[in-house]
């Protein structure tokens, strides 16, 4: 873990403002489309008013999780990361290079406050289940929120850890399901009713809209696991 | 003697009913045995049904947050179905864990190539860094399940029913000198040992016993050779250890035979025993194979 970093680099004091300039850092474009933006209001939510971790408390074993399981895309996240004080922002232009910690997918063994290595789609949630018991078997308060794309649920790996972790009751585990419509065979509003079948309690929000988002993922001890559909803009 | 895969069950539930911090995940497999810890630790043992990728997952979630996951289910789905996830949730996290598969190439002769597993060391050869088991004997699988619990790593415990008439201490990466000749060297990876003895008696060789094979203890191998001549006999894919032996001996000349299942697919039922003899892996058939090895020297090519 690369702390020399997180000793030296300035304080936090980005806000949400500050996310385009540093996702343009690694783009370098000055405006994104809806398909690199579209885990961006999500992922900042999650940081700034959901979850409780930060950078002086990524090791500390009752934190809270946030899984990035979608791994592909994550500029809104290495954005969020910076702005939040994680890693330094000098550390954005050079992503993806040889040298630079920061991939095309994140790894959690290279970039300080990334939990879990993604890319291959179908793995964050599986695990999310696994890490959701250890808390609970921890006696641990904390809980763990995992971000999948709407296309991701077509990996079978992800209908497994459902039905689990409805059954297990897991009400630390939180997922949130960032809907672009850009599976192939898309049919329009399933995703939350399946969830639902499996004993899940289920919220569809607008993906754009920070109010709804933080209301949706604040957490509840009911013995249920929560999805949130957060649409945004197709594909 | 003790059936080793139920000696597994009572070594896992013992260790998780002294360790809070040991979880046990498994798939339907052998919950006749872990069915009352389950309801003891509710949270510490998981069966999560008959679903093999999220079983390595779960297990992996478990080393994310700090614990030590026991993994089971058959070796076929555990190893090869499940593959990716133990590759991406163990390796590519940098996380440690337990797995135990049962089965192996041949337990589950009768219920045909699905239940079969003999690529399954080869497998995880393709992943850096696993300590992997081949216990010969019920007390091997103890020994082994408490060692691989106890340390912080990656290891991999191929139970199987097939055991030798006697156990040997488990001491990762070490191999032991069963009996010491003048001729060649035999190298008997777990429960193949009582064969391989069978098969060497009257004849001048040396048996090294491995019942961890990776490490691969190269060492041993050079300490004993005398004729520089070897004979790998492993009770899973014909030469998953050759390349090394090859790298043990990499500056000595010298010949390798290198014995276990066939890569050809057998189709057929029946016993154990009689799949084992389909690939030359009894008695009979190693002393026919060590022979015409020995029997035969080195040629020059072309």
């Amino acid at each position: 873990m690369t702390t020399e970093h997180l000793t030296t680099h300035r304080a936090a004091s980005s806000g949400y403002e500050d996310l385009p300039r540093l996702m343009s850092l690694m783009t370098g474009d000055e405006k994104h489309d809806a398909a690199a933006t579209s885990t961006l209001d999500v992922v900042w939510v999650l940081y700034d008013r959901v979850l409780d971790v930060s950078p002086a408390s990524i090791e500390d074993p009752g934190r809270d999780r946030f899984f990035l399981s979608k791994g592909h895309g994550p500029m809104a996240y290495y954005a969020t990361l910076v702005a939040k004080g994680f890693f330094p922002e000098e550390w954005l232009p050079g992503w993806a290079s040889y040298a630079s910690p920061l991939g095309q997918h994140p790894d959690r063994n290279l970039v300080p406050g990334v939990e879990i290595s993604s890319g291959s789609l179908g793995h964050g949630l599986p695990m999310g289940v696994g890490t959701a018991l250890a808390l609970r078997a921890q006696g641990l308060g904390s809980r763990v929120v995992v971000l999948v794309g709407d296309a991701e649920l077509d990996e079978g790996s992800n209908a497994e850890a459902m039905a689990l972790a409805g059954a297990l009751r897991l009400d630390r585990l939180t997922v949130v399901v960032v809907d672009n419509a850009s599976t192939s065979y898309h049919r329009p509003h399933v995703i939350a009713p399946r969830f639902a079948l499996e004993g899940w309690r289920a919220a569809v929000v607008d993906g754009r809209n920070h109010d709804e988002i933080e209301t949706a993922l604040q957490q509840r001890r009911d013995g249920r696991p929560t999805v949130v559909v957060a649409e945004v803009e197709d594909r | 003697m003790r059936d080793p895969r139920r000696t597994f069950a009572q070594t896992a539930v013992e260790l998780v009913d002294q360790d809070l911090s040991v979880a046990l995940v498994y798939a339907e497999i052998s919950g006749q045995w872990l069915h009352e810890a389950e309801r003891r630790h509710p949270d510490r043992v998981v069966n999560v049904g008959i679903r093999e990728q999220l079983l390595a997952s779960v297990g992996a979630g478990f080393a994310l947050a700090g614990m030590r996951p026991i993994v089971h289910t058959f070796s076929s789905f555990l190893v090869e179905r499940a593959f990716e996830q133990v590759k991406l949730g163990f390796n590519h996290q940098d996380v440690g864990g337990v797995l135990v598969g049962y089965g192996g190439s041949v337990d589950v002769s009768a219920g045909g190539r699905t239940h079969q597993s003999p690529g399954d060391v080869a497998l995880l050869d393709t992943l850096p860094g696993w300590t992997i088991h081949v216990p010969g004997h019920a007390d091997e699988v103890e020994q082994s399940v408490r060692l691989a619990v106890r340390g912080d790593g990656r290891e991999y415990v191929r139970v199987v029913g097939q055991q030798n008439r006697e156990s040997f201490p488990v001491r990762p990466g070490r191999f032991h000198v069963v009996r010491r000749g003048a001729g060649a060297t035999v190298v008997a990876v777990g429960p193949v040992l009582d064969a391989v003895l069978e098969a060497t008696q009257g004849t001048d060789v040396t048996v090294l016993y491995a019942n961890t094979v990776r490490p691969f203890d190269g060492a041993a191998l050079r300490s004993v050779l005398v004729a520089p001549e070897v004979v790998l006999v492993e009770p899973y894919l014909a030469g998953t250890s050759s390349r090394l032996v090859a790298d043990a001996l990499v500056d000595v000349p010298h010949r390798l035979l290198a014995l276990g299942i066939g890569h050809v697919e057998l189709r057929r039922y029946g016993s154990p025993e009689q799949h084992l003899a389909a690939h030359g892996l009894h008695a009979a058939g190693l002393r026919r194979g060590i022979g015409d090895f020995l029997a035969g020297g080195l040629r020059n090519a072309g």
